[in-house]
This record gives C-alpha cells, sequence and structure tokens, in this order.
C-alpha cells in the first residue's frame, strides 16, 4: 500500500516491484490505494495475507515493525495517515468485528521520514525495503509449504 | 453570567481536515467559527495551461469519494464550451456512473459515518461488534456501488474511462447485466436502510433553509437541469455567478459560498429532495413516506433518512438504465476545441458542484474555478451549530459535545479527500 507521490509513503509499492519477480507463487501480489472497505474485500477469504505499508511515529528512518494482525490490533499511531475514511488498523478492527479477518494477517510497516510530494524513497527506507521484501518472500515460502 | 467556550481541534469521520470553535456566554452564542485549517490544494491554478480534455482527470483527483461528480462538472462545463450535447445511451451511461458514486458515498456515510452518532458508538467498529448484520449490509450496499463506477468508469476509485463528448470505451449491454442481480438485491437493502434508519432517534431542530439544487424537467437530478431555489431562483447554470460569491473568511481556508442576495443557503440531499420529491420514483416516494418524511425535510438530522431515500432511487434507477441501455454507435461524440467559456453544475452527493473555465482557441484551459458543495454550505453549518447550540446550552459537556459533531457530519461534509480526526473540548470560560 501507499502513495506513489508522497516520498516514503511510497515503500509498500517499492516493496512490491521487489516481491513481483521473486515472491512465491502461492502469493500473488497486489498494489492497493488502501482504502479499507476496499481492503476487508480483498483480504477476507484468504487464508494468510501480508500487508506492507508506510508507518510514521518519529522512529528512525527505516525501522522495521512487524504486528500479526489476526491475534491483536495494530498499533494505530504507527499508520495514522491515509486519504481514506477507513484506514489501515480500521479495516482490521472491522474485519474482526465482522469476522472477514484472514486466518494469519500479517503487516510489515517501514518507518518514513518524508512524505512530501513529489520527493522519492528516502536511503534508509530504500535499505529498508530491501529487507522487508527478503523477510516477506521468506515467510510466504514457508507459509506455503505448510 | 456563566461562559464556556467549545473547542474542536479536528473533526472526526469527516473527509479533510477541520475543527470548530464556540464562546458562549449565558445562552447565548457569541462568536462560532467551523475551522477549515487543511491547505489550500491550488487546483484551480494547476488547471491553467492544461488542455481542455485534461480537466476531468485532474478534477477527479479532488476527491477519492466523489471523483465521479469532478468529472461530471469538468465535461459538462467543456462540452458547453464548445455547443456539444451528450445524448443517447453516453448520456444514460453518465447517469449510470453517477447512481454508482451515490450508492458508494450514501451507503459510507449513512453504514460508516453518521449512523454511529444515532446509536451512541464513538465509531464504526464499535457499532459493527454490537449490529454485524447491518454493517454487512451497508458494506454489501457500497460495494455495488463499487461496481458500477469499476465498470463503467474503469476503476472503483479515480475513475479513468470518462472523456469530453462520454467515454473512451462504451461498456457491451451483456457486461452492464452483470450489475443487475447485484442490483436488485441493493433495492430491497435500500428499502431496508430506509426502514431503519427512520427509526432512529432524530434531535428536534427544525431550519428555514434556502434550499437549492438541480431541477430537471422529468428526472431527479444528477447531471443536467436548472438550479432552483425554495425562494424562487431558478436560473441556468451559467448564471451562477451572477447569484453566487465566494469570499474569504479569516478562519477558514475554504471559501465561503453565499447567495449574494440572500446570504446562507443549503445544497445536498435535503434541498435536492425538498425541491425535487415529484422527480423521485414512486417507491422512493413510497418508502419516503413510510419512513415519516413529509414532502420537504427542514431537519438535518433527517438527513440520514434523505440520503437512504437517494440510495434506493439511485438503485431503482441504475437498474432501468441497465435494461433500456442499447450499445451506443460511438464512445465519445467528436469534439472541437475552441475558444470559449463553459460552465458545468451536477449533483455530487453533498450537492451542487460547479465548475467554469476559459478555453483559448488551442483547448488550453486559461482560467478555472470550482465551487464545491462543503464550501457552499459552510455558513448552513454554521447556522446549524449557533441554532441548536442555543437550544441546548444547558447540556453537560459531553452530551453538548456529541450533539456539536453529530450536527456537522449531517452535511456528509467533504473538507478535502484527506483523512479525519477529533478531538474536542469544552473549557469554562
Amino acid at each position: 500500500m501507499g502513495n506513489a507521490y508522497r516520498g516514503d509513503d511510497a515503500v509498500g509499492l517499492r516493496i512490491a516491484q521487489h516481491l513481483g519477480a521473486q515472491v512465491h507463487p502461492c502469493f500473488p501480489v497486489v498494489v492497493h490505494h488502501g482504502d479499507g472497505l476496499a481492503l476487508i474485500e480483498l483480504w477476507q477469504d484468504k487464508e494468510t495475507v501480508f500487508v506492507v505499508d508506510a508507518a510514521h511515529s518519529g522512529a528512525p528512518p527505516g525501522t522495521i515493525y512487524r504486528f500479526e494482525a489476526h491475534r491483536e490490533p495494530i498499533p494505530a499511531r504507527l499508520f495514522h495517515y491515509s486519504t481514506h475514511a477507513i484506514g489501515l488498523p480500521g479495516a482490521i478492527e472491522l474485519s474482526r468485528a465482522l469476522h472477514r479477518l484472514p486466518s494469519r494477517l500479517v503487516v510489515y510497516g517501514i518507518e518514513g521520514c518524508t512524505f512530501q510530494s513529489g520527493a522519492g524513497l528516502s536511503e534508509e527506507v530504500e535499505v529498508a525495503a530491501q529487507e522487508v521484501a527478503a523477510r516477506v518472500n521468506r515467510e510466504a515460502g514457508l507459509a506455503a509449504e505448510e | 453570567m456563566t461562559s464556556k467556550t467549545i473547542k474542536v481541534n479536528y473533526l472526526a469521520r469527516v473527509e479533510g481536515e477541520g475543527g470548530l470553535s464556540v464562546k458562549i456566554k449565558g445562552n447565548q452564542v457569541t462568536d462560532l467559527q467551523l475551522n477549515i485549517f487543511e491547505p489550500p490544494r491550488f487546483f484551480e491554478a494547476f488547471l491553467r495551461g492544461r488542455r481542455y480534455d485534461e480537466a476531468p482527470d485532474i478534477t477527479a483527483r479532488i476527491c477519492g469519494i466523489c471523483p465521479v461528480a469532478y468529472q461530471m462538472s469538468a465535461t459538462h462545463a467543456m462540452e458547453n464550451a464548445f455547443g456539444v450535447t451528450v445524448g443517447g445511451p453516453l448520456r444514460a451511461l453518465r447517469r449510470l456512473l453517477y447512481c454508482g458514486e451515490w450508492i458508494e458515498s450514501h451507503t459510507l456515510h449513512i453504514y460508516l459515518l453518521h449512523a454511529p452518532d444515532f446509536l451512541g458508538f464513538p465509531d464504526a467498529i464499535h457499532m459493527a461488534k454490537a449490529h454485524p448484520g447491518v454493517l454487512e449490509r451497508g458494506l454489501q450496499l457500497k460495494k455495488i456501488g463499487n461496481q458500477i463506477v469499476s465498470l463503467v468508469g474503469g476503476r472503483e476509485i479515480h475513475p479513468i474511462n470518462v472523456k469530453v463528448g462520454g467515454f473512451y470505451k462504451a461498456p457491451t449491454k451483456a457486461e452492464l447485466y452483470t450489475l443487475y442481480e447485484p442490483l436488485q438485491w441493493a433495492m430491497d437493502a435500500a428499502r431496508e436502510t430506509v426502514r431503519w434508519v427512520a427509526a432512529l432517534p432524530f434531535p428536534a431542530l427544525e431550519r428555514d433553509y434556502e434550499f437549492v439544487a438541480l431541477r430537471h424537467s422529468d428526472e431527479y437530478p444528477f447531471n443536467e437541469g436548472r438550479l432552483v431555489s425554495s425562494h424562487g431562483m431558478d436560473i441556468a447554470i451559467a448564471d451562477y455567478e451572477e447569484h453566487f460569491v465566494e469570499e474569504h473568511v479569516p478562519y477558514s481556508n475554504a471559501l465561503h459560498s453565499r447567495l449574494k442576495q440572500r446570504g446562507a443557503y443549503l445544497v445536498g440531499p435535503l434541498a435536492r429532495y425538498s425541491l425535487n420529491f415529484d422527480r423521485l420514483t414512486p417507491a422512493a416516494q413510497e418508502a419516503a413516506r413510510a419512513a415519516g418524511l413529509a414532502e420537504v425535510c427542514r431537519n438535518p438530522f433527517k438527513s440520514i433518512v434523505v440520503r437512504s431515500v437517494e440510495l434506493l432511487y439511485a438503485c431503482e434507477e441504475a437498474l432501468r438504465i441497465i435494461r433500456a441501455y442499447e450499445y451506443p454507435d460511438v464512445a465519445a461524440e467528436a469534439i472541437q476545441p475552441h475558444a470559449g467559456i463553459g460552465h458545468g453544475l451536477t449533483e455530487a452527493p453533498r450537492g451542487i458542484l460547479y465548475h467554469r473555465y476559459c478555453i483559448d482557441d488551442q483547448g488550453v484551459i486559461t482560467e478555472a474555478k470550482i465551487v464545491p458543495p462543503t464550501s457552499q454550505n459552510q455558513k448552513a453549518i454554521e447556522a446549524d451549530l449557533r441554532e441548536l447550540i442555543g437550544k441546548n446550552v444547558d447540556l453537560a459537556r459531553q452530551p453538548l459535545t456529541w450533539l456539536c459533531e453529530q450536527a456537522i457530519r449531517n452535511y456528509d461534509p467533504c473538507i478535502s479527500c484527506a483523512t479525519h480526526f477529533l478531538k474536542l473540548q469544552i473549557e469554562p470560560g
């Protein structure tokens, strides 16, 4: 998830690019605009889903977070930038209330530092994007074998 | 004499960034400001120097909830400038696309943004825990709206299939019929929505609005008609700026619109409904009456019922259009750009959206003016709040706060396509 025109907010899209060529065949890569209600539609009948998105909490840029959202809510303070009525944390909790969560929903957040219009990815976030792509690929492979 | 201040730093469950500040002395509201502090977005300036055919896609980016409205007002304005009229199946497809947007937008507001206020929940997530079946119905309805926009518009957010003169590609009748069964379910779900919201508890408030909406000779209005008001105004779209003016107020980054002669006015579902009840289908009229609505509704809290009636109308109209649709000979009328001025005004889910463009002889935009519905309703929102707070000034802090937020959300205000947040404080003066 992310916005290609808002600096580090695009990190999810960059990870999708990295994964496009290497992710396990059981896991299609979907680039999503981030509308929470559409996310619910997308993941509701899936077994295992990985979501990657930018985070913003004041931590050092490139910090990687990993949450098992099927177990507990993700911290909304990390994912509070959304141009939609229901963002990622809201979509997860609405799904939980309606029993529409995937059996396993893993959320990776990557701390960004600049979200300005027209900016590119910062160096630290570029490095983190490669790391998260590798982790997701590894986790997806293990999940596919289960 | 006691005094107090109500301060809303960030409005929640609205589109964009705004707040509210109120000063009360005794039983009188001495100052009230709807603060819109979201930065100006300069779209009118972006459009200068761009080609006429870029306007629908550029302006669609103004809002993620009502991009179709921006595309419709832009295309109508350009066609007005070039003397082109779009009729037949292409006109019908535009109405169908608008049905999709109304279904999406009204459902989002009814079920996820506004209903929690009436039922005492802080948000839709808490409401979903107590009323999962209701939320399931809302999500399914919204999905059907998305499907219409996706099929006719090319994708569900910021559609890409709309062009000046028509569409880039027209759907086949068979493609449209894939929506038919879901829309039949949606008709029933919309009827149930009207029944459900009619039973909500509505705060007492009757306002003497001047309603302003489009009125068409034989349709409930989406794209075309004359601009009329409950105080006798009846004008062509091209005369809009002779009657309305926008003003800057120091505490808001959104311009305030007013009628030059009479000041505040109201646009949106309440105005459309009250000026066009006779243009609704019999089924929608029957649902409205059964819900206890008169032909004119002046209680802004009942806008949730009116939205539900319009939701039912949009489902029924979409079915009618699909049944009657014939694949067009061309996907778009030919356009020969030339120098001119074009005006467009269509009914966005939240009310009238006005566009005016000046075009040079190369088809390049030299000037653009856009007046969105929320800008037009700001004065009415403030007037509602003044009256509401004045009548409920003895309420404790929390219920008064709740009532103020609920009253603002009556308007489904679209401060922008940005996010939402609300922290409200009432402090002793």
